[in-house]
């Protein structure tokens, strides 16, 4: 597994160094590597289907404009998602925009849960409806604690590869999670 | 019995993260079921961050249609072809609107039948727009500087 990943870095390495000397088809192949995990990123912080992907080309489409500062040595998408998850965030401090997005909530979300368990109808339901709650609590929860939340359980990545993503200590990572859990929790609870 | 040692309250809310995650060691876990037990309040807690894993473990992302990623890239590169256009008219409109606006001021003070009545009110009205603009740049700059998004990014 540590092989696949560091075979993928080296690959990646040298697609930045073909894009930073004039090859823009080898950054298409970064993009095309990186677009799902971008657009996916974007969009369980934004919530909206175009918005993510409005965002996540507007971010690499701002890294190949910068292409020539990135360091072929490091991960490439880590760089990528600093300009993703800024990006993310103005968008979400934009006041309109957040009260557009609690329109939508929970259209983000595949509705998977429902097809498993259509055996027992009542079940899906009652599923359906936590997963609403937690959905629309989702959108209401701080930036910060919505990021470190959708990393955990839509990438699912460890704490140890969070953390470096986000830049913060791992133990923040873990309060982080905590709260904004906990935030899920109120709203599962409230009647 | 209730847990009232802040430190130990913290670890057992680490604990349950790592639990939940599955990121535990077994003796963390012993750990965590010792400073659960006989607490009312870390098992009420510990119940209902355990339904929230639940229900979050079930969501997904919804994929967006297929289609999308057929002209992902080719609508990123129009993007930054886009982006250089907009740079390069606006140095185009720059430069040629601050020679003309140079320009006007010069003509204004040069402008020797102008009555001062007039004058004043002009001169405070180009000098009111230039404090808002001055004002808008600063608090543009200012915000960016103090984000508290922006602080935490590391390159």
């Amino acid at each position: 597994m540590l092989q696949t990943a560091d075979a993928g870095q080296t690959e990646d390495g040298a697609l930045v160094r073909r894009a930073q000397a004039g090859d823009a088809e080898a950054f298409g192949l970064l993009v095309e590597r990186y677009m799902r995990r971008a657009y996916f990123a974007a969009l369980a912080l934004v919530s909206r289907r175009e918005d993510a992907l409005d965002l996540s080309q507007e971010a690499f489409a701002r890294a190949f404009l910068a292409r020539r500062s990135i360091d072929p040595e490091r991960p490439f998408y880590a760089w990528l998602y600093q300009i993703l998850r800024r990006l993310c965030f103005n968008f979400l401090r934009d006041r309109r925009t957040r009260a557009r997005t609690f329109e939508a909530a929970g259209t983000w979300l595949a509705d998977e849960a429902a097809e498993r368990f259509r055996s027992d109808p009542a079940d899906a339901l009652a599923r359906r409806e936590a997963q609403r709650r937690v959905a629309a609590a989702m959108e209401a929860l701080p930036a910060r604690e919505r990021e470190v939340l959708a990393l955990k359980e839509f990438e699912s990545l460890t704490y140890r590869e969070i953390a470096p993503l986000v830049g913060i200590p791992v133990g923040t990572v873990m309060s982080r999670l905590y709260s904004a859990r906990r935030r899920l929790a109120d709203a599962l609870e409230e009647p | 019995m209730k847990i009232q040692d802040g430190a130990a309250l913290e670890r057992a809310r680490t604990l349950m993260m790592q639990a939940l995650d599955g990121e535990i060691s077994a003796g963390e876990r012993r750990e965590l079921d010792d400073l659960i037990t006989g607490s009312p309040e870390l098992v009420a807690e510990w119940r209902r961050l355990r339904r929230v894993k639940e229900v979050t473990t079930d969501m997904t992302l919804q994929n967006p249609p297929a289609e999308i990623w057929d002209g992902y890239w080719t609508s990123v590169y129009r993007r930054t072809e886009r982006g250089l256009a907009w740079v390069l008219i606006s140095i185009g409109v720059t430069i040629p609107a601050a020679y003309w606006v140079w320009h006007v001021i010069r003509s204004f003070l040069a402008d020797t039948n102008m009555p001062l009545f007039l004058k004043l009110p002009i001169a405070a009205l180009a000098i009111g727009v230039l404090l808002l603009v001055i004002s808008v740049v600063r608090e543009k700059l200012f915000t960016a500087r103090r984000d508290p998004y922006v602080k935490e990014v590391i390159r």
